[in-house]
């Protein structure tokens, strides 16, 4: 592996918008899927699971529901573009092959999709926020700072998601990390229920995954709770995301380089 | 004049296999170097190595007076790249593939308009500017690259393979094109398996296999070097007790192969005497070419 720290520069802005390009020429299906699936999971979970559920930790069950699915969704967003969107664009496509007949180097490719990842998290976000707003289940303008926060979670997942995609010789390879990464942490990350009912075991686990820390800052931000530990949540995302990062680099140098 | 590339025992090991072995290789501005070789030989290392796509294990490389792999950024900034796979964006239309991949220079604006409308007349689709990738014609699709591969004017453009699996009126044009871009003063690399194709369009080639570079020269002075001028292939019943009995005599080499024998002859008349003679053997005549050269150093196995 190629141990060289990343070179980063603005090259990766080319990247970013040749993804924007093609995303924009598909926006009518992008758009449904952003807006639709989280609108049936409020109100399929919100308004019925809700109905038995009563009250979580003071809130309303769909209050409750809606920052979780605010982040559970920029997860899954940036974890599909980081897996199978990438890797076609580098095994099938010939993508970044292509790039790298240019000026732009791997570093550069790095970049420009994990930050396309963390987009596409607030692209799909934006909606959720909408919508939840339009609901009735935001509490206040300050809901609005979760915008960045989604951008950084999302950041954060893509990195990790391209870390799996540079050892990935297929597709298959990602049920891999959907069934033993990304699904129980979208389980056991306080999406759906709170942690403090589970075992001791359980909620000091969960605090090792990314997607707490996210929905640890989003929920007191759109439920207008106290956020008491902002920055180390914060350096949590961000310790994750520079880590997966300096990986994806090293690992995709040496595949793409060799 | 200083060399556009020059290689000084360029090595690359691949898992214990040397896979390019030590070559010393130098290109002049505004030639047309081919690199042939069977599959497997090393080319396309040898090309992802002058790309900084690859370090190389030993040796030392300079391409367009950039150090390689150190300073490969700068050098791809004036080099054009026509890979063997196709790999335009199949989302983008003909117009927006170039635009994009502009955008990978670092070019926008009214002057890189006015670029691509003149290498979309280069390569003949102005009329497809608007067409989506799935609706072109493989011809189109390696032409599209081709301009694709200009939009940064390069001084030396490298292609793989430019003409594989194009049909003839689609490699006709490639040539053409290329040979206007030669007139240009452009320099050329090319990859090929056609060695007509490599004996019409390069000044000069080199002959690769496993690794190595067996001979270089202009693909005049290496037929004239490597091959008598006569070529006679011949076949038909009993052609081996022919080659015995009488091609031994009258022809300086001669090699059987499958059901076919080839002659390498200084005089061609006594050969083509003595086979007016037998009706049931039949042959062709032809000067010897780059081809007879390529398979002299490179044998006749088959290769994967």
């Amino acid at each position: 592996m190629n141990h060289t720290l990343p070179t980063i520069s603005l090259r990766w802005i080319p990247v970013w918008r040749r993804n924007f390009l093609v995303w924009r020429k598909l926006i009518g299906p992008a758009l449904l899927g952003n807006f639709g699936e989280p609108l049936l999971y409020l109100l399929a979970l919100g308004y019925g699971l809700g109905s038995f559920v009563g009250e979580v930790g003071g809130l309303s069950y769909s209050v409750f529901l809606a920052a979780g699915i605010v982040c559970g969704s920029a997860m899954n967003t940036a974890t599909f573009e980081g897996l199978y969107s990438a890797y076609t664009r580098m095994a099938h496509q010939q993508t970044w092959g292509g790039m790298l007949a240019t000026p732009l180097s791997v570093d550069d490719i790095v970049l420009g999709e994990m930050i396309w990842a963390g987009t596409k998290s607030l692209l799909s976000a934006a909606p959720i926020l909408l919508v939840a707003a339009l609901l009735g289940l935001v509490h206040g303008w300050a809901a609005l700072w979760v915008l960045p926060v989604v951008l950084l979670a999302g950041v954060c997942f893509g990195a990790l998601a391209l870390v799996v995609t540079a050892l990935a010789k297929s597709y298959d390879f990602f049920l891999y990390y959907f069934t033993l990464i990304v699904t129980p942490m979208f389980l056991f990350s306080g999406v759906f229920f709170p942690l403090d009912g589970m075992p001791m075991a359980v909620q000091w686990g969960a605090q090792v995954l990314p997607l707490t820390h996210a929905i640890a800052i989003v929920r007191p931000l759109m439920t207008g709770q106290p956020l008491p530990h902002l920055l180390p949540h914060l350096l949590v995302l961000l310790g994750y995301g520079a880590v997966a990062f300096y990986l994806a680099i090293g690992l995709l140098r040496r595949r793409l380089l060799a | 004049m200083t060399a556009t590339v020059q290689a000084l025992g360029l090595t690359k090991v691949y898992s214990g296999q040397t896979v390019v072995d030590g070559i010393e290789l130098a290109v002049f501005p505004g030639e047309c170097f081919g690199l042939l070789g069977p599959n497997g030989a090393g080319k396309t290392t040898t090309l992802r190595m002058l790309l900084g796509q690859t370090p190389p294990d030993a040796g030392s490389l300079t391409v367009l007076n950039h150090r390689i792999p150190e300073d490969a950024r700068d050098m791809r900034a004036r080099v054009g790249l026509v890979p063997q796979q196709d790999n335009l964006d199949p989302d983008f239309t003909v117009l927006e593939n170039l635009r994009v991949y502009a955008s990978y220079f670092g070019l926008s604006g009214p002057a890189l308009q006015r670029r691509i409308d003149e290498l979309l007349g280069f390569v003949q689709l102005e009329a497809k500017a608007q067409a989506g990738i799935s609706t072109l014609s493989g011809g189109m699709k390696r032409r599209l690259t081709l301009a694709r591969a200009l939009i940064n004017q390069p001084d030396l453009l490298i292609l793989d393979e430019p003409t594989t699996g194009l049909d003839p009126q689609a490699r006709q044009i490639i040539w053409q094109r290329l040979r206007s871009l030669l007139a240009q003063g452009r320099t050329l690399i090319l990859t090929t398996h056609y060695m007509e194709e490599a004996e019409r369009l390069c000044d000069r080639v080199a002959i690769m296999d496993h690794g190595r570079i067996l001979a270089c020269g202009s693909p005049h002075a290496l037929i004239k070097q490597y091959i008598e001028p006569h070529v006679l292939e011949v076949y038909g019943p009993e052609v081996e007790t022919w080659q015995e009995d009488v091609a031994r005599q009258h022809a300086r080499r001669t090699e059987r192969v499958g059901e076919t024998v080839f002659c390498y002859a200084e005089d061609e008349g006594a050969l083509l005497d003595d086979l007016r003679r037998r009706p049931q053997l039949r042959f062709m005549h032809r000067p010897g070419n780059l081809e007879d050269v390529f398979l002299i150093l490179t044998g006749r196995e088959l290769r994967e």
